[in-house]
This record gives structure tokens, sequence and C-alpha cells, in this order.
């Protein structure tokens, strides 16, 4: 092998594959240092606690890329540069969701009790009320919409996917799902009310109008979620079912819906959590009672969004209570959403496809 | 119960492009058919249209003729989908159903069509299919298990034990052994002659030996040139078209001297 090197070559260098690097615990360190800093300025007075926190973290910020750079040279430096960056708008974005969840947990853990879940409004002037009627209205309203608008949102999916694809009907259809995701809510209210009032005269309140406006805007999402999760079955399994002889319908039914149904449910879910924390359509036509009312087809139904809003826009003498209740009712109004998005996830890995591998 | 098929000058178009010519064949009974050529020669395309799976193709349609059993297939009368029943097909990717068992797969033809069969009549049906496509006895003692569970090989021939659950009286193979390893296409060449006592099979591929192994019949495909459509170039005995083919070109593809 020796004289394969022609005695010109330049003498080839050796290849050090490490380097100085930091100590693993650095960037702990360099926050506690950072923060300490910070936190001393703030104690002694030089600072405010909010310009604290902004001078450690540029503190960190300068400090740690440059003892990086000392140490282990550029590349590593800018590494460790940006993944500072991208820990600080993690942080930044965790702020309002923390901070919301805490507010909500706080003010409305108190007033949860047996009472506060089992009692309407009726006939309650500050104390001793619950929110059972609004949770009910919710509860019913959402379930209409969702009745209302899965078939409507999953067969126009099936259309643009399986019978339509590249038409000029599935491209307006398509364009006009694209618009209606658009709808500020207060119009789907608006559209709600127009319609009912056109068959029960002005001034109508029911809950299946809130239904109604509800399933508005639902209809899009559902759309949308079923129309990407069909597109994502692959074309060989229409294939193979066609040549088994199977009809075009049946392959939709068992094989196609079959293979989308975890992530159809999982966007469905996801729309009922959007919807339901909806206030300005069921302000317009499900109005507020301080009644339990299990007829979505009659008279006015109260929910939790609304309950909230005159809660605290209109509370009457009893102005603190009313405030408590709301706090109690965004608290139990968040938990259902939270709830939703779990039992969507729990739903999308049980219809999952398994390859059992 | 096998049926030959008699095709006369077919023309097949997706949309407006012409991308098979003026084919005109006899695929006999009860013996394996090959299709050679080069990519794009519409060896496939010519395939899907025996049995009007290349229709599930928006703008695809064909002119001529294919008479299975004296019937024309694209009589206006014919019902594609009982076409599919009698002429079943098997993929070059193996695609069994992801939301099924192996179990549920085989019997998918049954099932998916509403065919109410009792418990045995299946469990027969399923051990038949099965064994009839060498699998029995490699997953017998998981049938419950997802079909997807399976290696690639063995995804192939619960494929081909899907198609001929159904029991067609013709058996299409689209390249069904270009994902497969040696042993599993040894495997399913051994099926292929099994299955033509009982079956019409016609079977694109790209490789030579195997087209030499299993056919008895081999149909030569090639485009006369890039953006023409293709065409039949020789359709002869496999024997004759190894050893004495009456084309030129034939033999030059055939020996690696191709153009």
């Amino acid at each position: 092998m020796a004289d394969l090197q022609t005695a010109g070559a330049p003498e080839r260098q050796a290849m050090p594959l490490t380097g100085a690097s930091l100590p693993r615990q650095a960037p702990l360190l360099a926050v506690l240092i950072a923060g300490g800093l910070a936190a001393l300025l703030a104690l002694l007075g030089v600072i405010g606690w909010v310009a604290a926190i902004f001078v450690g973290w540029l503190l960190l910020m300068v400090g740690l890329p440059l003892w990086s750079r000392a140490v282990e040279g550029g590349r590593r430096s800018v590494d460790r540069g940006v993944t500072l960056l991208v820990w600080s708008a993690f942080a930044l974005a965790m702020v309002p969701l923390v901070s919301l969840v805490w507010t909500v947990v706080s003010k409305g853990f108190g007033i949860l009790s047996s009472q506060f879940f089992n009692n309407s409004m009726r006939g309650v002037l500050g104390e001793g009320g619950g929110i059972y009627h609004a949770i009910m209205g919710t509860l019913i309203i959402t379930a209409l919409a969702t009745v209302i608008s899965v078939p409507i949102g999953v067969l126009t999916a099936v259309y643009l996917v399986e019978y339509g694809k590249g038409s000029t009907l599935a491209r307006v259809i398509t364009f006009l799902v694209d618009v209606m995701t658009g709808i500020p809510s207060i119009v789907a209210g608006l559209f709600a009310y127009a319609l009912f009032a056109l068959f029960f005269g002005p001034g109508v309140r029911m809950g299946v109008g809130g239904a109604v406006a509800l399933s508005v805007l639902m209809v899009p999402i559902v759309v949308r979620a079923a129309e990407e999760m069909l597109k994502l079955v692959p074309d060989e399994l229409r294939e193979a079912s066609y040549a088994l002889g199977v009809p075009k319908w049946r392959t939709i039914t068992k094989v196609v819906l079959p293979t989308a149904v975890a992530g159809i449910v999982t966007g469905v879910t996801l729309a009922v959590a959007r919807v339901a924390g909806e206030t300005a359509p069921l302000l317009i036509i499900a109005g507020l009672t301080t009644g339990t009312n299990f007829n979505p087809f009659s008279d006015r139904m109260a929910t939790l969004p609304v309950f909230i809003f005159y809660s605290i826009t209109e509370p009457g003498l009893h102005a603190d209570a009313m405030a408590d209740y709301a706090w109690g009712a965004a608290l139990v109004l968040v938990a259902i959403v939270m709830l939703l998005n779990i039992v969507a996830r729990v739903v999308g890995g049980f219809f999952a496809p398994k390859t059992g591998r | 119960m096998a049926k030959s098929i008699d095709v006369s000058d077919l023309n097949i178009y997706y949309g407006d492009f012409l991308a098979v010519e003026g084919v005109t064949m006899t695929i006999k009974a009860r013996s394996v058919t090959a299709f050679i050529g080069p990519s794009g020669c519409g060896k496939s395309t010519f395939l899907r249209s025996l049995n009007r799976m290349h229709e599930a193709i928006p703008g695809a349609r064909v002119e001529g003729k294919v008479m299975v059993d004296g019937q024309s297939l694209y009589e206006p009368s014919i019902d594609p989908v009982a076409v599919r029943r009698q002429i079943g097909m098997v993929f070059q990717r193996p695609n069994p159903f992801p939301t099924m068992s192996i179990y549920e797969n085989v019997l998918a033809g049954k099932r998916l069509n509403n065919k109410r069969m009792s418990k045995s009549d299946a469990d027969a049906l399923v051990e038949k299919s099965l064994r009839g496509a060498n699998l029995w006895n490699e997953v017998k003692d998981r049938l419950s298990k997802p079909g997807m569970s399976l290696s690639g090989g063995q995804q192939q021939r619960l494929c081909i034990a899907r198609a001929i659950a159904v029991e067609p009286q013709v058996l299409l193979m689209d390249e069904p052994c270009s994902a497969l390893d040696p042993i599993s296409t040894a495997a399913i060449e051994d099926l292929i002659h099994e299955l033509k006592t009982d079956y019409t099979i016609v079977i694109v591929t790209h490789n030579m030996q195997q087209a030499a192994r299993v056919s008895d019949d081999t149909g030569f495909f090639n485009l006369k040139a890039a953006g023409e459509p293709g065409h039949l170039v020789e359709f002869n005995p496999t024997n004759k078209m190894f050893t004495n083919p009456d084309e030129e070109s034939t033999e030059a593809y055939i020996s690696g001297r191709f153009g």
C-alpha cells in the first residue's frame, strides 16, 4: 500500500472526530446563572420583575452561545442559540394557555358542587343555583348539530373524492366549502334565525335553530377532514375491491369508509369541540332561560357559552354570585372541550387499521 | 370452468391518447399466457381491459371486441361488476385490505358482496383458497391476525387466495412477482403451474425467464417509437417465441439486444 503514495503528495492531516464540548449540564447552568443575575437585579430594586424576565432571557441568549463559541466553535454555538430560540418560542406560546387554564380553574373550581351540577337557575337569585340547564342545553344542541352535519359532511366528501373527482361541480363545491369555512359565526346565527323566522314568525327562539347554526359552522370542517382522509385511502384498495366484483357503492361503504373511519371520527370530534364553545349564533337563536328545557323544538334553551355571557354582562343584583357561576360554567365548558379532544384521540387510535406487527 | 378470450382489433384510450393499438389474439383456456415488453408499451393497460378494470380510471375507454365465452365484454348490456366476478385480478403491489384479518381478507369477495355463508362453509372456503395459494401452512394458526401483518410475499399469496376464493373463470396477474424475493417468486410460480389446471391465467412480467418458465403462450408488446401507441408485435407459443421467433425485434428484445 505504501508505494501507492507518491512522494510529492502532501501529508494527510489527522482527522479528529472529537472536539472540546461544554459539560452536559451547561444549558441548565446558564439558565440558573442568567436567572440568578436577573433576580438579583430585581431584588436590589434596579429593575421590575417583568423587565427582569426579559433581562434574564437576554443574558441567556447572549451568554450561552458566546460560552459555546469560546469552547466548542461556531457551528455548535449557532446550534445552541437556535435551540434556545425554539424553546423560548415554545415557552411564549405556552404562557396564554397556562394562564387561561390557571385562571379558569382557580376562579371556577371553588363553586363546583353537586348542587352546581344538579340545579338550574329557576327562581334563584344569588346563591343556590346551578348550571344543569345550560349543560343539558349545550349537550343537546351540540349533539343535534353533529347529527345534522356529519351525514351531510361525510356524504359531500364521498361525492368529492369518489364520484366528482375533477368535475366542475366538485370544484364549485370545494370552493363553496372553503367560503363556508370563513363564515363568521354570528352570520351563521343570523342565517338560522332568518330561516326559522320564515316558518315561526319573528322573535323565534329554539334549540334546534342553534343546532342548525352550529351545523353551518361544522359542515365545512367535517367535509375538509373527511375529504383528506378519503384521499389517503390508496387507489389499490379500491381496485382490489373492484377486481373481486364488488360494486362501487359497496366498495365505498365496506372498504373505503372503514379504512378512513379513524381519521373521520377524529375530524368530527374536533369539529364538535370547535363549535361547542360558540356563543354568538346561540345568543341569537337559542336565547337563554333559567329553567331546564329538554325539548329543542320549542322555546328558549340555555347553553353554557350564552349563560356565561349573560352572567357577566347582565348579572342583575347579585353580580358577585353570577360571576362565580360564570367562571364555574367556563371551567365546565373547557373541561368538556378537552374531554372531547381526548375522546377523539382514543377513538382514532381504536379505529385505526392495525398492522399487527 | 375456465374460459378462452378472443380479442380482435382492440384500441385502448386514456381520454384522447391512444395507448394500445390494434391488438388481436386468442388466449386459450386452461393455459398460462404471458405478456412481455418494455415499460410503457401497454401490457398492463391491455390486461386491465380484459376485465374492464381499465375504465376505473376516469376518461379511459376502448374500441374493438373482447369476446369471452361468446359474449362481447364491451356490449352496453354487459355489467362490468359481473365481468369482474368472472375475471379476477392480482396486482403488482400486494394490497390486502388493512381493516380486515387474514380470514376476512380471503372471504372479502363473498362478504363484500353480502353473500351469506354458514361458518363451516366459510371455514372450508378459507382453507381451500389458502391451500390453493400455498399459504395455509404458514398462516393457519393466526387467521385472525391483520392481513397487513404478513410479509410481502405472503401478502401477495393472500391476494391470490382472495382472488381465487370468488372462483373466477380467468385470473389476470399484473407483474405479481415484481416486488418479491426469489423464494416468494418461486412459490408463486409453482402456484401458477397448479392453478393452470382450473383457471385461464394471463400474466404480465418483466422477467423473461419467468415468462419462459411459466407460460404456454407469449405475447410481445412494443412501441414503434416514443409517443406512439403500443402494439402487439408477436404472439406465439412460448417455445417458439424463445427459440425461433418470427420477428427480429422479438429476438432482439429477448436476447437483450434492444432496439
